[in-house]
């Protein structure tokens, strides 16, 4: 039988939203506050879904074990604490909260192979929330 | 199609074990949840079904009757309960939260004609839930 685990984690990091190919008044006007260049921080809420058959020996999707360790290793010790716009990752692309979820999203499908990772959610605030599943469609 | 979630609140404890697992496997594989004495959560459940809105009532289901079916099949039988001795569905198969959420839906599933079972979706605890939508 097949089901879904979502595991939520927090870590907190700072960014600035900022496009070196706009114009100073198009980054004002595009991302507002978000622009000021010294960075604003959030704490960040991501919930990582699982999917696969539930193992009828461990009554498990897949060991909490491995998905706490592999999500601590690879995500939380990368980006928590961390000013996102210095990050390899986002050299090339705004950190915005949609950038950080697709991501997360590929280090996930890339590394982790416990499980079949299904989505990735991201808290930026308790308003406002992102979902991505590699380009498929999210199930609710 | 509208989708009505319905949630309630139990508090049951259960461990991990699996008697063909030696006992050292028992505990590399479940670790603390392995202790055999047990250990409890506040388990928050949501119940989500789907159906057309009734032109005569403006309901997709009548919450009080679901609530009614989720109370008996489910609060009742689990809340403040050993899951693994006192729950006949964890007899033989260990009470992990997927474990749990497919056999809710299965309780639920038969009992419930007033409108179509779309999720079953168990909290352990705020950071942890499973959903289970019938999938074999």
């Amino acid at each position: 039988m097949k089901a879904y685990l979502t595991r939520r984690y927090w870590f907190s990091a700072s960014h600035r939203l900022h496009n070196d190919a706009m114009s100073a008044e198009e980054n004002q006007t595009v991302y507002g506050k978000c622009n000021n260049p010294h960075g604003h921080g959030h704490n960040y809420s991501l919930e990582v879904t699982v999917t696969g058959q539930v193992d009828p020996r461990t009554g498990m999707v897949c060991n909490l074990v491995d998905l706490d360790g592999f999500v601590h290793e690879k995500i939380l010790e990368r980006f928590g604490h961390q000013n996102l716009n210095t990050l390899e990752e986002f050299q090339g692309t705004v950190p915005t909260t949609e950038n950080l979820c697709v991501e997360v999203y590929g280090v996930l499908q890339k590394g982790f192979h416990h499980a079949q990772v299904d989505k990735v959610r991201v808290e930026e605030t308790m308003l406002n929330s992102f979902e991505y599943a590699g380009g498929g469609d999210i199930r609710y | 199609m509208v989708y009505l979630t319905r949630k309630a609140e139990f508090s049951a404890s259960h461990y991990y074990h699996n008697p063909e697992f030696t006992p050292e496997e028992n505990q590399r594989i479940f670790g603390k949840c392995n202790n055999p004495h047990g250990h409890g959560h506040n388990y928050t459940l949501e119940v989500t079904v789907k159906g057309k809105v009734d032109q005569r009532s403006g309901f997709v289901v009548d919450l009080k009757e679901l609530k009614e079916i989720m109370n008996r099949e489910v609060i009742d039988a689990m809340d403040h309960r050993f899951l693994n001795k006192e729950v006949a569905d964890f007899k033989d198969r260990i009470p992990t939260t997927e474990n749990l959420a497919i056999s809710i839906w299965l309780r639920l599933k038969s009992k419930l004609n007033l409108a179509e079972l779309h999720r079953v979706r168990v909290y352990e605890t705020p950071d942890l839930f499973v959903d289970y939508y019938g999938e074999a």
